[in-house]
């Protein structure tokens, strides 16, 4: 052992009587056994750290240069993207990153639903990262107004004025959520603090636990299979290698594939055709003037879809009411998923037919609203959106019936590579 | 004092009291918080009444550019003689065509929701979710309403409402467009955003 080795074990050693450093690397990362036979849909956790690294980096570097008042908001973003030096790669690079977030998160919970990785004991994995899908939203719910543009302005008016469909109390809760008696410079700077600060500080927290939780259990696989199961003889699963270096290195070309596609939107596709920034936010915003279509960003209308698809009242109470309940409920029901499917088997490959035929029909249906909810309502295609909304709801719902009478394939002994 | 013995009665009590005690502490310490969420002084101020000439506005016309109360859009409406008279056409059409829901003070609760029949003062944001309805006063058929016979439509998810702002059957909207309190100081100045006889 030369000299600088020698030097670095008694300075690590050092450390290590104070702070267990090395014990956490091998923990979570060295000794961190994860399954050989990861597939693709595996990438999206680690695309989301990615992201999540992006958006503070860029989120701080944009508070340098933005005045978040109700006169100078506007007039600031513009400042960040002509007289800012790079302002509006930064820029860009925080508004695609924000769309990116979605993608791969939605993508990271469709990779739950189609292996079972909910499924015990994995119940607290899935409901962090609930949360932490929540905590996403209300993100980029404050996030999306900080433009002032007029497509932020009504956006936001409209899902405050959620609150107010709440009985007796809602009119209230509406004014004090907007500190004024309409949306104004006061709520601008108010979810400015909410999503700089207070929200991303939430995410941080919950993004911990969510991994912690995982190191704790340790990775589903696309066959379900629990590989600590199978060891040998020093207890190291049969079926698993260390996290670093096979993961680490072995995702970093998934990464600059993915990085390659982001830099391809962040460069050439920005505003995503009016998707991912919608045209009327290059207008200031005008709270006397609506824009023709409002519409959320594009990460948010299967919700909106399914707040709209309520349109009759029940029970007494308003159709807006009820159209709040909805919108709310499917965002709420996915928390009690683990507890929903009393399937054997966790991976869709042993699952039977009814639990292939709902998860296709749910992530059909979920399309379907998320297109319903960029376009003006008709007769016709609220009628659709109703019946994908109860596609949407049956999949859970319905979800201990055909989890528990379907007939499922025997799971093998070891994983399937 | 050298007896270690539990005494989980009096434990017991103590961590009920102090976990009371710490109970109103954060209570107490939230009201400053809650608080400063409601509208400030400023805001306040900024919500005071406005005042507005009606005497150049023409009968059919919508007083432009819109005046704003609370920062809220405000429609100041002058009826025509026929629009006034297709008011009371067909009030199956409209959910609550007598104004019995409490969307306008009392000396507007009419067939013509106002204080003087032919002109109107409405808050302009939908009932629904806030959005501001668009002003189409036109007779005629709409790719929304094949018998429109003038109102206000809003776009973002369909609801309509009559030259009284009143709504229709079958939109999101719940409630008629509300009526701010309002009064006319003079002939042709209307104060929006109070009473007569308040201030």
């Amino acid at each position: 052992m030369s000299a600088v080795e020698q030097s670095f074990k008694n300075f690590m050693s050092w450390i290590d009587d104070r702070l267990p450093v090395t014990e956490a690397y091998e923990k979570h990362l060295a000794k961190y056994y994860a399954p050989k036979n990861l597939n693709i849909w595996y990438y999206f956790g680690i695309f989301s750290f990615v992201v999540l690294a992006n958006q503070l980096l860029t989120g701080i570097w944009l508070t340098m240069s933005y005045v978040p008042t109700g006169e100078g908001a506007f007039a600031s973003v513009e400042y960040i993207m002509r007289d800012v030096e790079y302002g509006w790669m930064l820029r860009y690079m925080h508004s695609t990153g924000a769309s990116a977030f979605f993608v791969v998160v939605y993508l990271h919970m469709f990779r739950g639903l189609l292996y079972g990785s909910y499924q015990k004991p994995r119940e607290l994995i899935w409901i962090l990262g609930m949360l932490v899908y929540v905590a996403l939203m209300a993100e980029g719910f404050f996030g999306y107004l900080l433009p002032w543009g007029n497509m932020s302005f009504w956006g936001a008016q409209v899902i405050v004025s959620l609150a107010s469909a709440i009985p007796l109390v809602g009119e209230d809760l509406a004014i004090w959520v907007r500190g004024d008696f309409n949306m104004s410079g006061v709520t601008l700077n108010r979810f400015f603090a909410l999503h700089v600060v207070l929200v991303p500080l939430f995410l941080l927290v919950l993004v911990v636990l969510h991994v912690l939780a995982l190191h704790e259990v340790g990775s589903n696989n696309p066959d379900g299979v629990d590989i600590k199961k199978t060891t040998d003889e020093t207890g190291k699963p049969l079926d698993g290698v260390p996290f670093h270096p096979y993961f680490t290195l072995g995702k970093l070309p998934g990464i600059i594939v993915f990085l390659f596609l982001f830099c391809a939107v962040m460069f050439f596709y920005p505003d995503g055709g009016g998707y991912l920034i919608e045209h009327p936010n290059y207008e200031p915003a005008d709270p006397l003037k609506t824009p023709e279509l409002i519409a959320p960003v594009w990460y948010y209308t299967p919700f909106y879809s399914m707040l709209r698809a309520a349109t009759f009242p029940l029970l007494g109470l308003d159709a807006k009411f009820w159209g709040l309940v909805v919108m709310a409920g499917a965002i709420v029901i996915p928390f009690v998923l683990p507890w929903l499917d009393k399937s054997p088997v966790k991976s869709m490959r042993y699952k039977g037919l009814a639990s292939k035929i709902m998860l296709g029909l749910f992530v059909i249906s979920f399309f379907i609203l998320g297109y319903l909810g960029t376009v003006h309502p008709t007769p016709l295609r609220t009628l659709l959106a109703q019946v994908c909304t109860a596609i949407y709801f049956a999949y859970f719902l319905l979800m201990p019936w055909y989890t528990s009478v379907e007939k499922t394939k025997p799971v093998p002994e070891r994983v399937v590579l | 004092m050298t007896d270690n013995s539990v005494n989980p009665g009096r434990r017991n009590f103590l961590l009920g009291a102090t976990a009371a005690v710490g109970a109103g502490g954060v209570a107490g310490l939230a009201v400053p918080f809650v608080g400063s969420w409601t509208p400030s002084a400023k805001a306040l101020a900024a919500g005071a009444p406005i005042k507005v000439d009606v005497s150049r506005l023409l009968p059919g016309q919508i007083l432009g550019p819109i005046p704003a109360w609370r920062d809220k859009p405000i429609f100041v409406i002058r009826r025509s003689e026929e629009m006034l008279a297709r008011l009371s056409e067909k009030p199956e059409r409209l959910a609550d065509p007598m104004s019995d829901r409490e969307q306008q003070p009392a000396y507007a609760k009419n067939e013509t929701r106002s204080i003087r029949p032919e002109i109107v003062v409405l808050v302009g944001l939908c009932t629904h979710l806030s959005c501001s309805p668009k002003y189409r006063p036109a007779i005629e058929p709409q790719t929304f309403d094949a018998e429109w016979v003038g109102g206000f439509y809003c776009p973002c998810h369909g609801s309509k409402f009559d030259l009284a702002g009143r709504v229709y059957e079958g939109v999101p909207a719940p409630s008629n467009l509300e009526v701010p309190p309002h009064f006319y100081e003079s002939e042709n100045v209307v104060v929006i955003g109070e009473d007569e006889g308040v201030a």
